[in-house]
C-alpha cells in the first residue's frame, strides 16, 4: 500500500498560509538560503541527481532543461514559470499558488539562481484573479523581506520577478506560445529548434518550467537528491500531485509517490460515488488517451502510463461512472480543441473543425455511414503533423475511444447519446429534465 | 500625445498606469495583455480608443493591436457587462451538471453565450475548465471560483446579482468585485484583497486530511531517520510468519500444512 506524502500540500490546510510570517515560520526560504551559499553548478547536478521531470505534462527532466542553456555570454537569460494550467482534468497549480505562493517565489529563486537568470516571469492565465493578487503579494513581500531584489541575502545576487497575467487561451501553456504571448503577441507556437534553451524570451536563452516542478526546488535543496529519490520508481522519482475529479466520493488533491495506482487512490478517495462503477477515466487530463477499469493497477509513473497506452501528462485523473455517454465526453473534448485551435497549422485548425462536426451528429444519433472511419482518418491526419502537442492531444480521446467503445459511436448513427445516457442521470444534483432529452441536448450545441 | 479620444485627466491616468506597466518588461512591448487588461477597467471592453492608446504607448500600428486584443478570450469586443458570470461547460464540469446549470441560468438572465442583459449588469458564457474540477461543477463570476455548484445555487447567486447585491465567491475575496475593477488587478495593480478569503477549499485538503488520519508524512529531509523508518516500513510489510503477531493463523507453527506452505513458495 502506497502512502500520501504531503510536501507541496503540506500547508495548505493552515491558518494563513500564503502569507510571509506563515512560510517563513515553516521553514520557509531556507532552502533558498542554502542555494545562495552552494555553487550554480552544484545545483544544477543536485536537480539532474533528483531525476526531477516536468511536472507540466511532458515529463522532461528539469535539470537537463536547466543544462542545455548556453554559456553564459554577458547578454541576458530568463527563467519563464508556466502558471497557465488550463488543461481540462488539470487543477493542481492553482491551488498550490493560491495557499502556498511564497513556495513558488522561493523555487524561482532558486531556480534563477542556478541558471544565472536576473529576471524571471511567472506567466498565470488571466481567469484567476484571486490567486494572481496572492502572487502579486508574495512577490511584493518577498522583496521587502530581502527574497528577491538586490544583492539577496548579501550574496551579491540580484533578481527581479514580474507576474504576468495571460488573457484566456489554452494554447499559452505550450511553452513557445506562452513566450510570443509574454512578448506581446498573439499566443501561437513557434517552429522549433532553436529550443527556448537557446533562443527564448526576446530571442534570449529561457528556461520554461512548471509551477509544480518549480515549487518542487526547494525541498530538494534541503532535503537532497536521495530524499527526493527516496520516494517514486527508479525513473520517475520523487513526489507529484493526483488531481481526483468527477464520479468520485471524495475528489480532490492526493500528493503521492509516482507510482501509485489509481485502485490506490480510489480507495483512499471512498471509490466511485455510492451506486456506480467505473467506466473510463483520464491518466493525465484530456490529451491523455483514456483508460477503463482494465488499467486501475497501472502504476501511475512516466514509463508505465506510457507503455500501457497513455501519458501520465498531467496527473488529472478525471473519472467517469456508467451513466456517461463517452461520445458526448469526447464530442465536447474536440469542442474545447477546436476553439482553443490558434490557426496557425491546417492540420489542427481545419481538423479539429472536422472532427467536431462528426462527433455532433454521432452525438445527436444523426451519424452518417464511415463517420467513425473517417475521424480516425483524420486523427491520423493531425497526429505527428501539427505544429505542436495540442493538434496531437485533440485526437487522443477520439482515437482511444473508439478503440475502447466503438459501438456507442456506431449506436450514434441512429440514437442520441442523451437517450442512451440521459445526462441527468450522470450530475451531482438532481434535477427533473424539463424537456425531451435530445432537445435538451439539441440545445446545448445550438 | 493626445489622439485618442479619452479626456485629458483620463488620458494623463492612463498614462501614469501604461509607464508602471511597461517599466515591468525588458521589452516595452511585452505590456500590451496588461496594457489591454487596463483598458478594460476603463472603458468595461476593449474599446477604439483603447486600441489606440495600447497602439501610441508601444509604438505599434491599431491593427497590430487589434490582431492581439481578438486573439485571447477575456477581451471583449462588446461593452461587457458588470459581472461575467461563466458556466464550466467543458466535459468534466459539462456532465457533472455544468450543461443544466448553464441552461437554466440562460433561461433565467434571457441571454445566450456571450450575451449582456439589457441593464448592461451580466454578460453570460460557457468557459473552458477552470483548474477547479475536484470541485465540479464550476461557476465563475469576475473569474473568482463558485465551486460545487447545483442548478439552484447557481440561481441563487445571479439572483442576488441581479437584486444588486454583493456574492461572495467559495475561493476568493470576501465580495466579487466589479469587471472594470477586476480588470484593473488583472493589470497588475493590486487591491489589496489578497488575504481575504481562505487558503484552499475542501477538496484541495481531502489528501492531506487522509495522511493526517493516517499518520502519513513526507520521508524525513535527515538521511539516517529516513532509513530507520524504510527498515520499519520492510519488516511491517513482510509477511507474517504464521501464530506470529499479525498472522491470522490461531496456532502455533510447524504443523504439516506450513511445511507445505514453504515448499509451495
Amino acid at each position: 500500500m502506497t502512502s500520501l506524502t504531503p510536501i507541496l500540500t503540506r500547508s495548505w490546510g493552515d491558518e494563513t498560509p500564503w502569507k510571509l510570517e506563515s512560510y517563513e515560520k515553516a521553514g520557509g526560504y531556507e532552502g533558498l538560503k542554502k542555494a545562495l551559499g552552494q555553487s550554480q553548478a552544484d545545483l544544477v547536478q543536485l536537480v539532474k541527481d533528483s531525476g526531477l521531470r516536468g511536472r507540466g505534462g511532458a515529463g522532461f527532466p528539469t535539470g537537463m532543461k536547466w543544462g542545455f542553456l548556453p554559456a553564459p555570454d554577458g547578454g541576458p537569460r530568463y527563467l519563464v514559470v508556466n502558471a497557465d494550467e488550463s488543461e481540462p482534468g488539470t487543477c493542481k497549480d492553482i491551488p498550490l499558488m493560491m495557499a502556498d505562493p511564497h513556495l513558488l517565489v522561493e523555487g524561482v529563486a532558486i531556480t534563477s539562481y542556478a541558471i544565472g537568470s536576473h529576471h524571471a516571469f511567472i506567466y498565470i492565465r488571466g481567469e484567476v484573479v484571486h490567486v494572481y493578487r496572492r502572487l502579486l503579494k508574495a512577490v511584493a513581500d518577498a522583496y521587502a523581506a530581502g527574497h528577491l531584489g538586490k544583492n539577496i541575502h548579501g550574496s551579491g545576487f540580484d533578481l527581479d520577478v514580474t507576474v504576468h497575467a495571460g488573457a484566456g487561451a489554452y494554447i499559452c501553456g505550450e511553452e513557445t506560445a506562452l513566450l510570443d504571448s509574454l512578448e506581446g503577441r498573439r499566443g501561437q507556437p513557434r517552429l522549433k529548434p532553436p529550443f527556448p534553451a537557446v533562443a527564448g524570451l526576446y530571442a534570449r536563452p529561457t528556461v520554461v518550467n512548471n509551477v509544480e516542478s518549480i515549487a518542487s526546488v526547494p525541498a530538494i535543496v534541503r532535503g537532497g537528491a536521495d530524499w527526493f529519490t527516496s520516494m517514486g520508481t527508479e525513473r520517475s522519482t520523487g513526489h507529484g500531485i493526483f488531481s481526483l475529479s468527477g464520479h468520485v466520493t471524495r475528489p480532490g488533491q492526493y500528493e503521492a509517490p509516482l507510482g501509485i495506482t489509481l485502485r490506490e487512490l480510489l480507495e483512499m478517495a471512498g471509490g466511485i460515488r455510492e451506486g456506480h462503477e467505473l467506466k473510463f477515466w483520464t491518466p493525465g487530463g484530456s490529451s491523455t488517451p483514456i483508460f477503463t477499469a482494465e488499467h486501475l493497477d497501472v502504476p501511475l509513473d512516466y514509463e508505465s502510463v506510457g507503455a500501457a497506452g497513455s501519458m501520465l501528462g498531467t496527473r488529472a485523473l478525471q473519472i467517469f461512472d456508467e451513466t456517461t455517454s463517452v461520445v458526448r465526453a469526447v464530442s465536447r473534448w474536440t469542442d474545447f480543441y477546436a476553439h482553443e485551435s490558434c490557426g496557425k497549422c491546417t492540420p489542427c485548425r481545419e481538423g479539429t473543425y472536422w472532427l467536431k462536426q462528426i462527433l455532433h451528429r454521432l452525438e445527436h444519433g444523426k451519424g452518417e455511414a464511415g463517420d467513425i472511419e473517417k475521424l480516425v482518418d483524420i486523427c491520423d491526419n493531425i497526429l505527428g503533423r501539427a505544429f505542436c502537442a495540442l493538434g496531437d492531444g485533440a485526437t487522443s480521446s477520439i482515437t482511444s475511444a473508439v478503440q475502447l467503445f466503438r459501438e456507442e459511436f456506431e449506436a450514434g448513427m441512429t440514437q442520441p447519446a442523451s437517450e442512451l445516457f440521459p445526462p441527468e442521470r450522470s450530475a451531482l444534483f438532481d434535477y427533473t429534465p424539463r424537456r425531451s432529452a435530445g432537445a435538451a441536448a439539441g440545445a446545448v450545441h445550438a | 500625445m493626445t489622439t485618442t479620444g479619452y479626456a485629458p485627466e483620463v488620458r494623463a491616468r492612463l498614462d501614469a498606469d501604461a509607464a508602471d506597466i511597461v517599466s515591468r518588461y525588458p521589452q516595452a512591448r511585452s505590456a500590451l495583455l496588461p496594457l489591454l487588461h487596463l483598458v478594460q477597467s476603463e472603458d468595461g471592453y476593449v474599446s477604439r480608443h483603447g486600441i489606440e492608446f495600447c497602439a501610441e504607448t508601444l509604438g505599434l500600428t491599431t491593427a497590430s493591436v487589434s490582431a492581439v486584443a481578438t486573439f485571447y478570450t477575456q477581451y471583449k469586443r462588446r461593452p461587457n457587462g458588470e459581472y461575467t458570470v461563466g458556466v464550466c461547460t467543458n466535459t468534466l464540469c459539462a456532465i457533472m451538471g455544468g450543461d443544466e446549470i448553464f441552461e437554466r441560468l440562460s433561461e433565467r438572465l434571457g441571454v445566450g453565450h456571450d450575451e449582456t442583459t439589457e441593464d448592461g449588469r451580466i454578460t453570460l458564457e460557457r468557459v473552458e475548465c477552470n483548474a477547479a474540477c475536484d470541485f465540479a461543477p464550476v461557476m465563475m463570476i469576475n473569474w473568482e471560483f463558485f465551486d460545487n455548484q447545483t442548478a439552484d445555487s447557481a440561481l441563487e447567486v445571479v439572483d442576488r446579482l441581479i437584486a444588486g447585491e454583493d456574492v461572495t465567491p467559495t475561493r476568493g475575496p470576501e465580495k466579487v468585485v466589479s469587471f472594470k475593477e477586476m480588470s484593473r488587478v488583472l493589470a497588475g495593480f493590486d487591491d489589496g484583497r489578497a488575504d481575504e478569503g481562505v487558503a484552499a477549499g475542501g477538496a484541495s485538503l481531502v489528501g492531506l486530511e487522509i495522511a493526517r488520519d493516517h499518520g502519513w508524512t513526507a520521508p524525513s529531509y535527515d538521511a539516517a531517520e529516513r532509513e530507520a523508518a524504510a527498515s520499519a516500513a520492510a519488516s511491517a510489510d513482510a509477511a507474517p510468519g504464521v501464530g506470529e503477531e499479525h498472522s491470522s493463523a490461531d496456532r502455533p507453527a510447524g504443523s504439516d500444512a506450513d511445511v507445505e506452505t514453504e515448499e509451495k513458495r
